[in-house]
């Protein structure tokens, strides 16, 4: 991909859509990317497929007064631009007013976008990534009871990001992501035939000198697929639960959830006024890192314009700020918190290595997986599916599965005692081993 | 007949005029681009253009405050080379990007490749209309259909405090030429309604959903549809309001009719699908002639129900849809197919061949999918519980199609006492493993219910619509995850 050039066409386009909204006496914002790359995957050592994909898309929102419209095209023709614009202004006359709707305030608009290291490109072949995939797959095939693969892949795109408005303001900035990943099957025969586990293990980063070996990550596919084999369900009753970094940002996530200002100002949050309350024990903090440099949720504007910045949303375990974008915020009467479009790069303190969240734990439940949908953040109910390891006097005994684990936010927040150093950095939320006072385990 | 046939030769022309026209394309110089892939020594090679109309209108504050409208399409290009795909695909339908596409895809062959056959055109009877229906409806009566509902909430019940109401429609136009002489074509209407609620009542908030939608125009959303969707949500947190925590361990569960068949299309559909099979990563692989749920239980995909969200006239690949039984009295006849994994297990095709958009590959995917009725009735089956769950509406549900083992969260579910619906309970979530909990299935009720026309099934981070269903059943054990 020619960098400079898709640069260049994304601004232009912005900036034409802008146009066009000004001529119609409207102001108008205009999200545009463009992304290229190629995903290989293979399986039992022979090539799966390869993909060659290229996307882009053009989304603008309008504004007339305080009435709104959006659309959106995948063809960057001035006339499908100008289709698209004329579609956003004619839903406009439709919508009703809307008192906070509208653009961000131009004091508030990005001045100098941080050059936050996102673009590495990969100039990989099909050929060589399959050679990658295959090396990753067959660490893992050669490890004790996997019996088949799932498949392994290895994968890189890179893309042009541009946001623009009525501001003057248009950003655009080269961002890469490169990934690779496997899944394997164990098996054995036990007593009521043949049973398998499915284990998978992924890593990405924007650099690719950064991704994790191959063969470690198909060895570590593999171990969390044997490991699960033999697991059986546990009694019911209440036991403290350690949730892994994988998972455990999941936790953090359903916070985040429960914070952001869609939630609250519709009255669908179980947090909803809880500015300024103790939610977390004193040793806890919550914050992002939206700056950080290569990191995989980086960004140097939100999605109004606004310049990020890195703040404490959790401070000593109060609530400081929720997460607002420009029309939650207007809705709230507080401040935008430049977080439209979501937190970036968030992390918590942590306070204990796992082995002594372990022994802290006794005896209950490590949970490596959950599953299913069940959590409500109106009312913080909170009941999945789990699967891990049955915990006693700190070590671990068997591996178990077709449980629940069940509890209130509030309380399993409120309860927290600690957060481990074995902090899983992959995503977008980084956080280590998180250990939860007590909650329902539902088995037989 | 000759009407269906004429209905078809409509939609393949009205398919070419909207995909192929624009860019100058034609069959003659299409079929030298699948030459050209099998010359390259694929075995198999097929274009997929599409062109998709969308919109949406949203309710919030009792206003309509956000519409969106957006066009998209492209063209997929795919070439098979035994167990292998190649994939490449391009926004711009033009014969240069797709020759370049073409080239990209085909690069995986090497194969001894082969000739294209005939190409073909069959009639297949329309399952629904060919309008487009975001056309259905003028812009001010859709504001007003969405205010209705907004009205009809707050009036229903003092305790709302919040109502979200969203419209959406689209339109999506498929044309797909392939080298096995395949030429078909379909033009699909989807709409869809959805109301949310917020509820409070002495200090405590419940959330309750409703909704429905299907292959119609916007005129499938009369006065008494919309009140039913709004009655439903507001009972849903009525309901929640007065709920208990809900019981942990294992009971007897029954599920209501209808969209609770979700739990079969995670429990056993996905685990049917042809790509797990052909990969025996299912834990229904290698099981054909066997015993997977009890002999009550007759499962079958069905794409082929008049206008429902998950029927298709014909699959991504131009495949008829058809009446697939899955398991019949509880035994595993077959699994669902697409081209690649039909002919590499040597099975027939079953037109589950889908895909989200032409940047995505087609695999095996459900349609409608529904377990057939029973002979007894929804009372006697509540009666026959001593103590259990009685669960009617879910939130969703997930599935680990190798072990096997499933997880749904109620939305709506009730205790049985004695025979008795008793108590409202709330946060109640099954987990169980797909084939033993079928083989549970102890009582089935004859009042088969397809879901309202709400679902999305999502797989390897494609979203296709699908329908579920079921008549009341009973699950003698499943374990509930309570808190109690």
């Amino acid at each position: 991909m020619d960098i400079e050039r898709e640069l260049d066409t994304l601004q232009d386009r912005i900036r034409l859509a802008l146009h066009i909204a000004e001529q119609h006496q409207a102001t108008a914002e205009v999200g545009a990317y463009q992304d290229q790359g190629l995903s290989v995957s293979v399986r039992n050592g022979d090539v799966d497929k390869v993909e060659f994909t290229r996307n882009h898309g053009f989304g603008i929102t309008v504004y007339r007064g305080q009435c709104k419209g959006s659309a959106s095209t995948s063809d960057f023709s001035d006339a499908a631009i100008e289709r698209a614009v004329k579609a956003a202004l004619d839903v406009a006359t439709h919508t009703a007013p809307d008192a906070c709707s509208g653009l961000a305030d131009a004091a508030l608009m990005a001045r100098d976008i941080a050059d936050l290291d996102l673009y590495h490109p990969w100039a990989i072949d099909p050929q060589q990534a399959i050679q990658m995939a295959q090396a990753c797959e067959a660490a893992g095939l050669s490890q004790p009871h996997i019996k088949n693969s799932d498949g392994a892949y290895v994968g890189t795109s890179a893309s042009v990001r541009a946001y623009g408005n009525s501001h003057g303001l248009v950003v655009a900035y080269p961002q890469s992501r490169h990934g690779i990943s496997c899944a394997l099957i164990a098996a054995e025969t036990g007593p009521k035939g043949e049973t398998m586990e499915r284990g998978g293990w992924s890593y990405s980063h924007r650099v690719p000198g950064q991704l994790q070996e191959g063969a470690d990550v198909g060895r570590k596919a593999a171990e969390r697929a044997a490991r699960k084999l033999g697991s059986r369900a546990v009694p019911t009753g209440e036991f403290p639960v350690l949730y892994a970094p994988e998972i455990a940002g999941g936790l953090l996530g359903h916070f985040i959830g429960a914070i952001s200002g869609g939630s609250l100002y519709r009255h669908s949050s179980f947090l909803e006024n809880s500015l300024g309350q103790t939610l977390f024990p004193d040793w806890m903090n919550i914050f992002e890192l939206p700056h950080l440099p290569q990191g995989p949720a980086s960004a140097p504007v939100d999605g109004d314009g606004l310049a990020t910045y890195g703040k404490h949303f959790v401070e000593q375990g109060i609530l400081k700020h929720y997460v607002l974008g420009t029309y939650s915020a207007r809705r709230l009467g507080l401040q935008s918190t430049a977080n439209a479009g979501g937190v970036r790069n968030l992390r918590c303190s942590s306070t204990h290595s796992l082995d002594e969240l372990l022994s802290m734990m006794g005896t209950g439940l490590l949970v490596t997986d959950v599953m299913g949908q069940g959590v409500n953040l109106v009312t913080g109910h909170y009941s999945r599916g789990a699967a891990g390891f049955w915990v006693e006097n700190g070590t671990l005994q068997f591996p178990v599965s077709e449980v629940t684990v069940a509890a209130n936010l509030r309380d399993m927040f409120r309860n927290l005692r600690g957060v481990g150093s074995d902090v899983d950095a992959r995503g977008n939320v980084q956080v280590g081993s998180i250990l939860v006072d007590s909650m329902t385990v539902a088995g037989k | 007949m000759s009407s269906h046939s004429r209905l078809q030769q409509g939609q393949l022309q009205q398919a070419q005029e909207t995909l192929w026209v624009p860019g100058a394309l034609d069959e003659r110089c299409l079929v030298p681009v699948l030459e050209s892939m099998l010359g390259q020594g694929a075995d198999f090679a097929d274009l997929y253009f599409e062109k998709t109309i969308s919109e949406s209108w949203s309710l919030e504050d009792s206003i309509v405050k956000d519409g969106s409208f957006s066009v998209g399409g492209g063209v997929g290009v795919r070439a098979l080379c035994g167990e292998k795909t190649g994939f490449s695909y391009s926004d711009q339908a033009d014969l240069q990007s797709i020759r370049k596409a073409a080239a990209a895809a085909a690069s995986i062959a090497g194969g001894p490749g082969g000739q294209v056959q005939p190409i073909q055109s069959r009639h297949h009877h329309p399952l629904y209309r060919m309008t487009n229906p975001l056309d259905t409806l003028g812009p001010d009566a859709k504001v007003a259909l969405l205010q209705q509902a907004d009205t009809l909430a707050r009036r229903m019940d003092p305790h709302v405090v919040d109502v979200s109401v969203s419209l959406v429609g689209s339109w999506k136009t498929v044309l797909i030429l392939a080298s096995d002489g395949t030429l078909a074509a379909d033009v699909r209407p989807l709409v869809r309604f959805s109301v949310s609620v917020v509820l409070e009542k002495n200090g405590r908030k419940e959330r309750g959903n409703g909704g429905g939608g299907g292959r119609t125009g916007y005129a499938l959303f009369d006065s008494t549809t919309v009140t039913r969707y709004v009655e439903d949500a507001i009972k849903m947190a009525q309901v929640n309001l007065e709920a208990i925590d809900a019981p942990a361990g294992t009971m007897p569960v029954v599920l209501g009719s209808g969209w609770p068949g979700v739990l079969l299309h995670e429990a056993v559909g996905h685990g049917l699908e042809g790509d797990f099979n052909r990969k025996s990563t299912s834990n229904y692989s290698g099981r054909i002639g066997t015993s997977v749920a009890s002999e009550l239980c007759t499962i079958v995909d069905d794409g082929t129900l008049q206008d429902l969200r998950g029927s298709l006239t014909v699959d991504d690949e131009g495949t008829p849809t058809q009446y697939t039984t899955l398991v019949e009295k509880g035994i595993l006849q077959g699994y669902m197919q697409d081209k690649h994994n039909a002919r590499l297990m040597g099975h027939g095709l079953t037109g589950n061949g889908r895909r989200e958009s032409y940047a995505h590959l087609p695999m095996p995917r459900m349609t409608n999918t529904y377990l057939l009725a029973g002979q007894d009735e929804p009372e006697d089956i509540i009666r026959s519980v001593k103590k259990g769950l009685y669960a009617v509406n879910f939130g969703g549900g997930q599935v680990d199609i190798t072990s096997g083992k499933f997880v749904f969260a109620a939305s709506e579910a009730y205790l049985i006492e004695d025979g008795k619906i008793t108590a409202p309970v709330k946060g109640a979530t099954l987990i169980g493993n797909g084939p033993e909990a079928m083989s549970k299935v102890s009582m089935l009720g004859n009042d088969l219910a397809l879901d309202k026309g709400v679902g999305t099934c999502g797989k390897e981070g494609q979203s296709v619509p699908v329908g579920v269903g079921q008549p009341t059943l009973k699950l003698d054990e499943l374990v509930v995850g309570g808190t109690r």
